[in-house]
């Protein structure tokens, strides 16, 4: 095993030199701002979140809680760049199959127990295991950990699982195939060490506040479902010192109206914006309305299959369609927060990859909608023959919105007659996954900062791709880049070929809009991704 | 009287068994289950989940668990959305909280509802009639998720007085809100009610005896009028209880209450089954007792009703 010292002991000397008394002095260290005396931040969170058991957690806001409690091998700085975590770094073979981590020796569990590289076997152990049945083993065999899916399929026990730990500070980890980005997966919440004792103690009462046991940032003090969760500075973290945040409160505020409302009376300091009320915000609260690219994108999918319409099957149908649309007055006018409008699948924003430059984005709106004419007549439709089709999306305002613009500018550019159906979202979801529409809604947000995990949906293979749109050339090139030095060539083809193809209709590429207090300080509005710390957060003194 | 008791009782048991077993197979015929998700779970993660849960048994074995889950260790199940509680541990957080703004909300509402109501109708076409009718029209026509945001936007962003939202373990500053967007419109529906049954009881012959006997007007309201008039008023408050102290989706959604209307409708969403038909079950046991109540109630309202 060749040795590649990877990680950034710069960015550790620096933490070093910075640590110390500066608080006392009531100033931050780096940026200097005067720090509030009470430091405490208070956000909204749309929905109870999932769970804060790292291997159970599925959703969003329970990852934010589960990213301030525990802590994993690596974490993400203000750029979404690795920084290191409990490792203080890693070394990768020459055949890019085994990672060893180093672990550092000072960092704790909450009940001063220290951080052990079994600890980490054993969470990811239990990750797999079909016992425990978490719904996102499947992050474990998309890590591409030895044996993980054999163990999750009920074939192999789970000491079979490719982890192992040859001390206390060592943790190695095999791989089945070489993945370029698999160090980025380690800041996943699903990685994240469990103490065992605790877990095996108080069984599925383990998270709550009187029994967990946490080697993060921070502590629960409080959870009471559908309203609020606490959590505290851990005095234990190895970097406590540096911490500044006393405590963070996230409360649960279904509707996002009254939570605008909440946050202009000065009871949150974070909450997102409804859709179309940005601009008005921008102009009455300059600097604290912000909005900023994230990793997500919204498309419409044709139903490719046998049971979605013929019309469908004719490339000249679904480039008309998708010429036609005029994103801008959906970016600008509907939604109105920051959106980018999209003519590829892959987000700009996501790291290596770079737009290419696809005929329909360079042209007018003017010279899209004529040439969307000419391929539909080309097709066989007009005036006579109308093209008609159903188009459903799930229950919301804003997603319906955008449909009936859709259709608007359908109708009145190519005369074409659209049908719309919302449906709930576990009815949506089902009839999607079945092939049971003809043209569906759809958005995806990246699972980690890279652009196969939006073009990988669009192979044969993917369990996502609810269009059963099918390439050849798209999934040979999607197998090529897993072991490609260069990546970035691999998926500027693939997005020409969808842009030939068009089996979706790319729409926009999200924004993340919120109302953020001016008296917060580093939030990581260049971390795309937006997976913040509450550590490294900070309230300035007003 | 307790043999009528008894019996009615014993017909509520049928009546929840068949309501569970119908709650059952109709969430089984919705579309989707609790873990279909936007990212398709593996076929084997899948599967994994389902042993865990016992999906993977026969509809009938399933039922049947379930049913002796709940006669012999009072279990009614696990919640597929919260891996860490249980529906008991999701009943015990959400009901006491409903059962407190409800309870409160019902007493103003049954109080104020009544009492302009009888006002209204003593002083029957005077301004103060005119006011109670035209402020409760009003009322009605407010749904409550228009008015709550509207509360939250005048007392606590412009004056500042009351927190936005949340429950606090009940504290008073937080009920306020609650209570009056839960309790407005029932306000005017019982006003509404009690007014023309009092009128109505005022016209009639017996009140005009008692008048003609001289006696004094509040003898004749109190004494004579006030309990017929009840009448129709108790049949609209049994069900009204129900529907106040079980909760209302509207009031958790706007002030983030943490009340259990909103973990029933999420439980529908989610498809979480146990978490649905547990609190399907305490909002029927709660129907059934409250019907029995207010028939308990005419008995001594109504002297000619005997059981």
């Amino acid at each position: 095993m060749e040795s590649k010292p990877k990680i950034l002991a710069v960015m550790l000397l620096g933490m070093t030199v910075t640590a110390g008394s500066a608080f006392a002095a009531g100033t931050h260290p780096v940026t200097g701002d005067a720090l509030a005396e009470h430091q405490v931040f208070t956000y909204r969170v749309l929905d109870e979140h999932s769970s804060v058991d790292p291997q159970i957690v599925e959703d969003v806001s329970g990852s934010e809680i589960v990213r301030d409690l525990f802590e994993g091998l690596m974490n993400q700085d203000a750029q979404g760049s690795l920084v290191p975590g409990v490792a203080t770094g890693y070394t990768v073979s020459n055949d890019q199959l085994t990672y060893a981590f180093t672990l550092r020796d000072n960092a704790k569990w909450s009940n001063g127990d220290p951080v052990v590289a079994g600890d980490f076997v054993y969470a990811w152990r239990r990750a797999v295991s079909p016992e425990l049945a978490s719904p996102y083993s499947w992050f474990m065999e998309l890590m591409s950990i030895e044996n993980a899916a054999r163990i999750i399929a009920g074939d192999a026990p789970v000491d079979e699982l490719g982890v192992s730990a040859p001390d206390d500070r060592t943790l190695v980890v095999s791989l089945s195939q070489p993945l370029p980005y698999f160090p980025q997966m380690v800041t996943h919440a699903t990685t994240f060490p469990v103490n065992r004792a605790v877990v095996e103690a108080h069984g599925a009462d383990w998270t709550n506040p009187e029994n967990i046991v946490s080697n993060g940032a921070y502590v629960l003090t409080e959870h009471i479902p559908n309203e609020r969760s606490v959590r505290e500075r851990n005095p234990m973290y190895w970097d406590a010192e540096n911490v500044i945040l006393q405590k963070t409160v996230a409360l649960v505020i279904n509707d996002e109206n009254t939570s605008l409302t909440r946050w202009l009376a000065g009871e949150l300091d974070r909450t997102e914006v409804p859709a179309g009320q940005f601009p008005r915000l921008q102009e009455e609260y300059p600097g604290e309305a912000i909005s900023f690219p994230r990793l997500c994108n919204y498309y419409y999918t044709f139903n490719l299959s046998e049971s979605g319409p013929e019309a469908f099957k004719d490339v000249r149908v679904r480039k008309a369609l998708a010429l036609a649309v005029d994103r801008k007055i959906i970016t600008e006018n509907i939604l109105a927060g920051g959106q980018i409008e999209a003519f590829t699948f892959t987000p700009a924003a996501t790291a290596d990859f770079e737009v290419p430059d696809v005929e329909i984005a360079s042209m007018s709106q003017a010279e899209r909608d004529a040439m969307a004419k000419a391929l539909l007549a080309e097709a066989g439709y007009g005036p006579h023959n109308p093209l008609k089709f159903e188009m459903i999306y799930n229950t919301s305002e804003a997603h319906k919105r955008i449909a009936v613009a859709m259709s608007q500018m359908w109708k009145q550019k190519l005369g074409v007659e659209t049908t719309l159906a919302n449906m709930e979202w576990k009815t949506f979801l089902e009839v999607r996954a079945n092939q049971d529409f003809e043209l569906a809604r759809g958005a995806w947000c990246g699972d980690y900062n890279e652009a196969s995990t939006f073009l990988d949906l669009l192979t044969s293979p993917s369990g996502y791709n609810d269009g059963k749109y099918s390439s050849a050339m798209v999934d040979d090139l999607m197998t090529l880049a897993k072991t490609a030095d260069d990546t970035q060539a691999i998926y500027t083809k693939v997005e020409q070929v969808i842009a030939d193809e068009m089996p979706v209709i790319p729409i926009y590429h999200y924004a993340g809009v919120y109302m953020l207090d001016s008296d917060v300080g580093g939030w990581p509005i260049n971390n795309i991704e937006q997976n913040w710390y509450s550590k490294d957060l900070y309230k300035i003194a007003e | 009287m307790t043999a009528y008791v008894v019996r009615r009782i014993l017909v509520a048991v049928p009546t929840l068994a068949i309501l569970i077993v119908l709650c059952f197979l109709l969430m089984q015929v919705a579309p989707g289950g609790p873990f279909t998700s936007e990212r398709p779970l593996p076929p084997q993660v899948l599967a994994n989940i389902e042993a865990r849960y016992g999906l993977d048994q026969p509809l009938w074995k399933q039922m049947w668990d379930y049913l002796v889950g709940i006669v012999t260790r009072f279990d009614f199940g696990p919640s597929f959305a919260y891996r860490d509680r249980d529906v008991n541990d999701i009943i015990a957080q959400g009901f006491p909280v409903t059962l407190t703004y409800g309870l409160i909300s019902f007493v103003v509402a049954t109080l104020a509802g009544m009492g302009i109501g009888v006002a209204a109708a003593i002083r029957h076409n005077s301004w103060l009639d005119y006011i109670a009718v035209g402020a409760t029209f009003s009322a009605q026509a407010l749904p409550n998720f228009v008015m709550a945001p509207i509360l939250v936007i005048v007392f606590t962003w412009q004056l500042g007085w009351l927190p936005g939202g949340g429950w606090n373990g009940g504290q008073w500053q937080y009920l306020v809100m609650p209570v009056i967007a839960l309790s407005t419109s029932y306000v005017a529906s019982i006003t509404r009610i009690t007014r023309s049954s009092m009128l109505e009881t005022l016209n009639s012959s017996f009140i005009r005896t008692a008048r003609a006997k001289g006696l004094p007007e509040h003898t004749v309201i109190w004494r004579h009028a006030m309990k017929p008039a009840m009448l129709p008023v108790v049949s609209y408050l049994g069900p009204t209880f129900v529907a106040m102290i079980t909760g209302s989706v509207v009031i958790d959604v706007y002030f983030s209450t943490g009340g259990i209307g909103r973990a029933y409708v999420d439980s529908a969403l989610n498809r979480d089954y146990a978490v649905m038909l547990g609190i399907t079950i305490l909002y029927g046991g709660l129907t059934v007792l409250f019907n029995l109540l207010v028939d308990l109630a005419y008995a001594w309202l109504d002297p000619k009703i005997r059981y």
